[in-house]
């Protein structure tokens, strides 16, 4: 038989018609979540043609973008538009007969973070969502995607999604991770590597022992950020430790059904000689915690590092996005990363905020106080992660430390809602995207690791947690 | 969908590269629930002071770009964020086609939603091609999509790839949904032989409402 990746065999099962020689096919979607901000143009467009949603039962409906943090929340937020946007999605879930994890309800959180808490996510799914981070899937053997509005409609009106195959790309990465270093750095350093378009067109396996080594919730933050480099998906082999995080969640087949599942799923694999129209290779043993100086998630390197200057040995386009980024960030050519003073520590998003990334967060935080004059913040991925954290005694380490900690939601990610910094003001942050304006007009953002973000909170500017850490 | 067959007009350069979604429809457009207004969004924190006035440096605002009907493109053009608001807020303001090297693939599938080519050329020819329209203000441009070709009259000629279902769309603006919808019994088998071979992803009170 012919070998082939796991993504040639996802794409295989799911292909309801082959509609060209181009290599597009009609594709059928397992799973699908929507959003309050991306999805009601496309319910309209649905109400407008009077058609139906295929098969309600596979989309689960979740508030997370528009909606209010404050630590005491009890309704809708408090901006019009956003209230809008939570009401509307419940009016078309109510009508159209979809689920959803309403602002107030215990599950709500993220989409990313509550999918896979939910065990909503299972290994062999193929699964879109209005959301370019739908590629987080990948770590639990799914193979997910991120679509826009057009095809939300699409997909809610056909299960379907008329879909191009890409090309693949493996990223192989062996040997151990170094004391303090992140699957958060790791994926870092592969999108620095590649660049930010490194992957466009392209659909990333992740493979080799450091993969194997880390736990399921890192390798999420690795799928997620993919996309960073372009990916329109990225995917990991699902294996004993897959199949242990989601035996206990809620939403999976119990009994024999799991069983049986279980071993249909230890066949989704990518076949020895299976050939990859790229392949990268990745020694992790290397690896610093990373920071972000730029404007472009690309623009990153090791906290050792410094600013670099546009003049050296770089390519005029390169010239010319590095001087861009430097005169948007406020940075000088040559500055050290670890001179740089912070405004804001955020810890969040669907990168870095399930439980495993508080743990560490407490970790550096225990014992310690955030500088004066930083505001921190924690926004936890989901409102059980919320709830685990603080059995867990997690939250009054954050909160004696001087950490804001809120409710769940997208918050400082993006700033739809009224988290939101103000031009000039710089943030350390969990987060994924460094673009101009992400965290409000004119705010300047380095992306890191969680536990570098408490390292760079309390101190004040941008630290090296592992220095931090072990100078106690 | 507006049909895309032949048009001219004015391309105008952006050619940094990495210019996202986030940029290209800031946030504080996203909080609606219908797609009207989005041409005031576009490029916003670029395109206007924070005074609200227009900002002369910014290109669109140029009086020789401000009917541009198509835009030159830097790598990576439409990264980052999945909102389809950018593509809608480009239809709105009057642009029709984005001509570049790469583009990101959400955004890339976004705009042949609505009716916006997005066409790739080598970066060699997309020099060329910039450096036609900054020397030559005013001089319009022409896309013929049936025959993939964009020209300068005078200047050049150069042909695009596009798939042929890509391009069909295109050429027809039909309703993709319709499309699909003719393969219902196809999409109707497959589902019941997908949940039958995984049953575990069979919902057991499941009411499937196919259209
Ligand atoms: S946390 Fe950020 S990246 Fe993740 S879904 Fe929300 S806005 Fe998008």
């Amino acid at each position: 038989m012919e070998s082939k990746t796991l993504y040639d065999k996802l794409i295989d099962s799911h292909t309801v018609k082959t509609l060209d020689d181009d290599g597009h096919v009609l594709l059928y979607i397992d799973r699908h979540i929507v959003n309050e901000y991306t999805s009601p143009q496309a319910f309209s467009g649905l109400r407008e043609q009077d058609r139906n949603v295929w098969r309600p039962s596979t989309t689960l409906a979740v508030v997370d973008h528009v909606n209010s943090t404050e630590p005491n929340r009890v309704d809708f937020s408090t901006q019009e538009s956003g209230a809008n946007q939570m009401r509307y999605l419940a009016d078309n879930c109510e009508k159209f007969g979809i689920e959803l994890f309403d602002l107030l309800d215990q599950r709500q959180g993220i989409e990313h973070v509550v999918a896979p808490e939910q065990g909503l996510v299972l290994p062999g799914m193929v699964i879109a969502a209005g959301d370019s981070h739908t590629t987080t899937y990948g770590a639990l053997g799914a193979f997910g995607f991120g679509i826009g509005t057009s095809e939300i409609e699409h997909l809610l009106a056909t299960q379907t999604l008329v879909y191009k195959r890409l090309k693949t790309m493996r990223v192989t990465i062996d040997g151990r991770l170094g004391f303090g270093v992140t699957s958060k750095d790791l994926i870092m350093t592969v999108i620095r590597k590649i660049g930010s378009s490194g992957a466009t067109g392209f659909v990333m396996e992740f493979a080799g022992s450091t993969i194997s080594d880390l736990s399921v919730e890192a390798r999420m933050t690795i799928c997620n950020m993919a996309v960073e480099a372009g990916a329109r998906g990225a995917y990991m082999a699902p294996d004993d430790k897959v199949f242990e995080y989601l035996e206990s969640k809620p939403r999976v087949p119990k009994g024999a059904l799991w069983s049986k599942a279980v071993e249909k799923w230890r066949e989704l694999r990518t076949d020895k000689g299976a050939e990859f129209d790229k392949e990268v290779e990745l020694n992790a043993s290397h690896i610093e915690p990373m920071v972000s100086w730029g404007i472009s998630p690309d623009q990153a390197d090791g906290i050792s590092g410094i600013v670099p200057n546009a003049e050296n040995n770089v390519t005029h386009p390169e010239k010319v996005a590095i001087e861009k980024a430097q005169k948007y960030m406020g940075l000088e050519a040559g500055t050290k990363f670890e001179d740089i003073p912070i405004t804001h520590a955020f810890i969040g998003s669907c990168t870095n905020s399930r439980i495993e990334d508080l743990r560490q967060v407490a970790a550096v935080l225990k014992g310690r106080q955030v500088a004066n004059d930083v505001r921190a913040i924690i926004v936890p991925g989901s409102s059980l992660v919320r709830q685990q954290a603080d059995e867990e005694g997690l939250a009054d380490i954050f909160k004696a430390a001087g950490f804001e900690w809120r409710q769940s939601g997208c918050s400082l990610c993006l700033a739809m809602n009224e988290d939101v910094l103000k031009p000039g003001e710089r943030c350390a942050s969990s987060t994924n995207r460094n673009f101009e304006g992400r965290q409000g007009a004119g705010a300047r953002t380095h992306l890191m690791s969680p536990a570098m973000v408490a390292a760079a909170a309390i101190t004040g500017r941008l630290t090296d947690v592992r220095k931090l850490v072990q100078g106690t | 969908m507006e049909p895309f067959d032949t048009i001219t007009g004015i391309a105008a350069p952006m050619l940094d590269a990495n210019i996202g979604t986030d940029v290209i429809m800031p946030k504080q457009f996203l909080t609606g629930i219908d797609r009207k207004g989005l041409d005031r969004g576009v490029f916003y924190d670029q395109r206007f002071l924070p005074d609200g006035q227009k900002n002369p440096g910014f290109v669109l605002n140029e009086a020789r770009y401000s009917n541009a009907k198509f835009l030159l493109t830097g790598p990576n053009f439409g990264c980052g964020s999945s909102r389809e608001h950018a593509v809608w807020g480009l239809r709105q303001l009057g642009i029709r086609a984005l001509i570049g090297t790469s583009f990101a693939g959400i955004f890339f599938d976004n705009c042949m939603r609505n009716g916006v080519l997005a066409a790739t050329l080598e970066a060699r020819e997309l020099d060329q091609l910039s450096q036609v329209v900054v020397q030559n203000p005013g001089l319009p441009m022409t896309i013929d999509l049936p025959a993939q070709q964009i020209s300068i009259e005078g200047h050049m000629n150069l042909s695009f790839e596009i798939d042929d279902l890509r391009k069909k769309t295109l050429m027809s603006g039909l309703d993709p949904i319709g499309a699909t919808l003719q393969y219902k019994q196809d999409i109707i088998d497959f589902e019941d032989r997908h949940l039958q071979e995984n049953p575990w992803l069979a919902d057991q009170a499941e009411v499937s409402q196919r259209s």
